[in-house]
């Protein structure tokens, strides 16, 4: 577990990487926060203990309720439409909130740059969301863990484990943060199976388990002996799965306890490194960066502990990638085509790039179409 | 070809994995649209037996007490509207929307823990494990409560036909005053064909939670409930027309993610939203108005 | 002497209306106060943080009418159907695609309004008509079916929801997607500047007094105008209609389409004055919430107001109730349960107590 001070070390140090924010502005000590006991409100899209996204943040929050004179308001189910703004409000204006995390991608743009824009005292920070130092309120600022990197783990995993060199993915959605873990799967799994195939079904939204379960039991019937997701709750894909008798990696959060056989590893993030970076910054009354991003370097992210179809050799070869992350090796090497035969990425790409976070495209050797 | 039959063999698969909750309501909706009345909150009842069904399960250790604990729910939910819709002036359709929420509320309220843990599931019947062909074994594991619902369509059919009780029930349906001639009491029928039609429901619903997919989560049901009480009107209140709208729901469900499994991948929205689209296209085309109306029992609200 | 009991028959009527849905409220609050004293929770406490948070405070005011005002307009996309004997569920598709339509046909207007070169209001204006003329043809299809092929309209309406939903995720995650838009696919943005500002002093979007104007309206419609009285002896005999000569058929379709429109304005504003361009956020329900308050209304376009201001209150509390009291997200949902079917209930009570009745004396 990392410590405070080194918490904050690391969110300057990523401030500084991603190059966006302006240097200085993190040090800056903040007025508004300068206040020893402090309201933050939370709200999350779907139930906290989903088993997946939603709970990642709750685990993460859970660290920032922890520090002395932290009060932590939650809301969950709260749904991306006028509501969002409304509640951030209501904490505002009832609670005392004076920090407000939005954790799901459509709070961001109108919801709460407008009430950022609004309450120029509260200090508001979104998870994936891009913040724009020239367009976007001061008070506002976005959060990120690259999970990209435990996924092109899994991928490297998948790479020695799978038989029929065929991997299976269930999407929501066909947006950047999908696309990128995808292809990083691929591209994990071709470092030792140059022959290695992604098979990729979009549902279509973030939680509909019957559609989940006939993605996982069709890509099985398609040849896949591995299966990874990227939806909100993965329970579902990683049981139907294990009962199908196919090895499963997971997502979001640690799903090893739902397929005692089959699970391999699976991609996490550590929201809470961020969260206590944040309570640090609060306890000190400083001023919150508005730029956080990291992966592997930063301790963002993670990959669940190995289960019982991780063999040696798989574990010897996790390993050494995630030694190689931490040190910031590059995971899109380039030139790499998409699966239409475009070069996409001419040059190598460094794992802060910000074209990676804007990626519209699967790559070659991804089965599936992004429209 | 290979990738012909492995689609075809996903929606054979999928046809019968899917169609069991949609099979279940639709039965119990039918029942209850027989005897006149609608209940359109079977939505929220199939909601609620999927939770109550899965807290059962856990908590005993046996899934098929999270059947009837189902069934006991679902009973309850049936005759509260069956009973509140006896009232004078109560419409049947709203009691049916207001009680969908109701029911998810509940459902939402006490399932907050039991999204985690992981409750004894249903067994199946490997029917094709002798073949060897893994697909068709997998295809052909089946749940009980699958062919139990053939059963109940086919004992149905043949009970509205042949027996006094499905005498009374659709006499009851189709002419009030006709029943209370027969010496029948319309309410009384009207409320048990509502609990009972509530307890098919509330055990399509721990289908879902108890086999296929097989965990309970508030997102579970993205409306299977609602339109299973849709396709009793596509069935024109025939059960064994709405065992055959289920399996031909679950196939075309099956459509989308299997085409994109075998490289089909443009365009899935639409081959995801294939069941929708599907029975619209189904419903013009052999729409012939009179046949539907002399189908529909007389004494529905909607059909005055 | 007529006067004055027409008087009296009016207010008895007046009180009838007020005093048994106020009853209803005070028995659901009563119902679940038993609830929440089981689990151990005040119901004090709950009922004025309720109250806090629904209508306490201006913001809780505001709070309430910004989540009522899309509730109105899907609810009269039930109301006007039901009054022909049309029971339409599919509001929420007539909403997904009217403000799809008005985002899309948005999009070559976006650079001209921004260069100043064409009138905000024009593009606003089209906007609208896009998203009415969307919703009417879409519930107007399922009234056209239902008379032409007798599809029933139900059924139908809830299929071409589902259908409608995949048309904008299709488009907004494919051909119509804006490069801009990363992880939440969307339409191009019309632009703050274009935005529909709220009605001065308040956050309020004007879809609330749309909603109000077209209920009122509407109401005149159905009770003032022959086309109302033809609907209304449609709705309670068809067979007599068509006897009478009444274009049964063209009354269907026109009632269907006015119910779209309304939905289809609905997305209108959700594009035009909340979200600024159309993405998956506009698939939130709406169109099914107003089902419910349409019912509870007892499709009365006026009565639709007061429901989902009730609506709109009870889901502004819930933030605070969830975040004071520690009850789940789920508490709203239930409490919302607990009123409606109590509401519906005390249905049954009208015409029935006897010192609310009217007099007899005179009345014909």
């Amino acid at each position: 577990m990392s410590r405070g001070p080194l918490s904050r070390r690391t969110l300057l140090t990523s401030v500084a990487a991603s190059g966006v924010a302006a240097s200085g502005l993190a040090q800056t000590v903040g007025t508004a926060l300068a206040q020893t006991n402090i309201t933050v409100g939370i709200l999350y899209v779907g139930p906290r203990d989903d088993f997946g996204y939603n709970q990642a943040h709750a685990v993460g929050a859970a660290e920032l309720k922890k520090v002395p004179g932290v009060k932590v308001v939650e809301e969950e189910n709260v749904p991306e439409t006028i509501a969002v703004q409304r509640s951030m409000e209501s904490m505002i204006n009832l609670d005392g909130a004076r920090l407000i995390l939005a954790t799901s991608f459509g709070y961001f743009d109108p919801h709460m740059l407008a009430m950022a824009a609004k309450y120029p005292r509260v200090e508001f920070r979104h998870a994936v969301g891009l913040w724009d130092q020239a367009k976007h309120p001061q008070n506002a600022g976005s959060y990120f863990g690259y999970l990209d990197q435990a996924h092109y783990v899994n991928g490297i995993a998948a790479g020695l484990v799978s038989k029929t060199k065929k991997i299976g993915f269930i999407a929501a959605k066909p947006i950047p943060s999908v696309l990128r873990n995808i292809n990083a799967v691929l591209l994990g799994a071709r470092k030792n199976m140059p022959d290695a195939t992604v098979q990729v079904v979009f549902t279509g939204d973030w939680s509909l388990p019957v559609r989940e379960a006939e993605a996982t039991n069709a890509l099985i019937a398609a040849g896949c002996d591995v299966i990874t997701c990227h939806v909100d709750s993965p329970k579902v894909v990683v049981e139907t799965a294990e009962r199908r008798g196919v090895m499963t990696l997971g997502h979001n959060a640690s799903q090893a306890s739902l397929a005692p056989r089959g699970f391999v590893t699976g991609a996490e993030y550590k929201w809470e490194t961020i969260y206590k970076g944040f309570a640090d910054n609060l306890a000190k009354s400083q001023k919150l960066p508005n730029w956080v991003r990291g992966g592997y370097d930063l301790d963002y992210v993670r990959n669940t502990a190995y289960g019982a179809a991780a063999t040696d050799g798989v574990r010897r070869a996790c390993d050494t990638a995630i030694a190689e992350l931490k040190r910031g090796a590059p995971i899109f090497v380039g030139p790499i085509k998409d699966n239409r035969g475009n070069t996409v990425i001419p040059a190598t790409l460094d794992n802060y790039a910000p074209p990676l976070e804007g990626i519209n495209y699967l790559v070659e050797g991804v089965i599936g179409s992004i429209t | 070809m290979d990738a012909l039959i492995t689609v075809l063999m996903a929606m054979v698969g999928g046809a019968i994995r899917v169609s069991t909750p949609f099979l279940f309501v639709s039965l119990g909706e039918c029942l209850t649209e027989k005897s006149g009345r609608i209940n359109l909150g079977l939505e929220g009842t199939l909601v609620l037996g999927a939770m109550v069904g899965y807290m059962a399960s856990f908590e005993t250790g046996n899934p098929w007490a999270g059947v009837i604990a189902a069934g006991l729910a679902g009973f309850v939910m049936g005759a509260l509207h069956g009973g509140l819709c006896s009232l004078q002036r109560v419409n049947d359709v709203a009691v049916g929307i207001a009680l969908m929420t109701f029911g998810t509320g509940l459902a939402f309220f006490f399932g907050k823990p039991y999204i985690q843990p992981s409750a004894p599931r249903l067994p199946s019947i490997p029917l094709a494990d002798w073949t060897g062909i893994p697909h068709l074994a997998d295809a052909l594991r089946i749940n009980p409560l699958f062919f139990l619902g053939i059963a109940l369509a086919l004992l149905m059919a043949w009970a509205f036909r042949t027996t006094r009780i499905g005498l009374i029930v659709r006499t009851t349906g189709d002419s009030a005053a006709a029943a209370r001639a027969m010496g029948v009491s319309v309410i009384g029928v009207r409320v048990l064909a509502t609990a009972v039609g509530g307890i098919f429901a509330g055990i399509g619903g721990c289908f879902l939670s108890l086999y296929y997919p097989g965990s309970w989560n508030e997102a579970l049901s993205s409306g299977q409930g609602l339109m299973a009480v849709a396709l009793v009107i596509f069935a024109r209140w025939d059960p064994v027309r709405c065992f055959l709208a289920a399996l031909l729901f679950g196939a075309a469900g099956a459509l989308g993610p299997a085409l994109q499994s075998v490289g089909v991948t443009q365009g899935y929205y639409f081959f995801n939203a294939a069941p929708y689209i599907l029975t619209l296209l189904i419903m013009i085309a052999s729409a012939k108005g009179r046949l539907a109306m002399r189908s529909m029992p007389g004494e529905l609200t909607i059909s005055r | 002497m007529a006067v004055a009991a027409d008087l009296t028959h009016r207010l008895r009527q007046g009180a009838e209306y007020t005093l048994i849905p106020l009853g209803a409220l005070v028995v659901s609050a009563a119902l679940f106060s038993v609830f929440l004293l089981g689990l151990g929770k005040s119901p004090q406490q709950f009922f004025e943080l309720m109250w806090r948070g629904g209508f306490g405070t201006a913001f809780s005011w505001q709070n309430t009418l910004q989540r009522a005002a899309p509730l109105v307009l899907t609810a009269l996309c039930v109301a006007i159907p039901a009054r022909i004997g049309l029971v339409i569920i599919g509001g929420e598709g007539a909403l997904v695609l009217g403000g799809f339509a008005a985002a899309a046909i948005a999009i070559p207007m976006i650079g001209p309004v921004a260069a100043g070169s064409l009138p905000v209001a024009l593009m606003l204006g089209v906007m609208a008509l896009a998203a009415a003329l969307a919703g009417a043809l879409w519930i107007g299809f399922a009234g056209w079916l239902r008379h032409a092929r007798g599809v029933n309209e139900t059924i139908s309406s809830l299929l071409l929801t589902y259908i409608a939903i995949a048309i904008l995720y299709f488009f907004v995650e494919g051909a119509l997607r804006d490069p801009g838009s990363l992880n939440k696919p969307s339409t191009p943005p019309i632009g703050a500047g274009a935005m529909l500002q709220p009605i001065p002093g308040t956050d309020i979007h004007w879809g609330l007094a749309a909603g109000a104007l077209l209920a009122v309206l509407l109401h005149l419609l159905m009770t003032r105008t022959t086309f109302g009285f033809a609907m209304r002896v449609t709705g309670g005999n068809p067979r007599a209609a068509r006897a009478q000569g009444l274009p049964v058929g063209g009354l269907l379709v026109a009632a269907t389409m006015i119910a779209g429109a309304s939905a289809g304005l609905a997305g209108f504003f959700e594009v035009a004055a909340v979200h600024g361009n159309a993405n998956a956020s506009l698939v939130a329900g709406y169109g099914f919430t107003g089902i419910l308050v349409s019912f509870l209304a007892r499709h009365n376009p006026i009565a639709i107001l007061p429901v989902a201001i009730l609506f709109g209150g009870i889901a502004a509390a819930g933030g605070l109730i969830q975040r004071r009291m520690g009850l789940p997200d789920a508490t709203v949902l239930l409490l919302q349960g607990v009123i409606f079917v109590v509401l519906l209930a005390s249905e049954t009570l009208y015409g029935r107590i006897a010192w609310l009745q009217p007099k007899r004396s005179g009345a014909p």
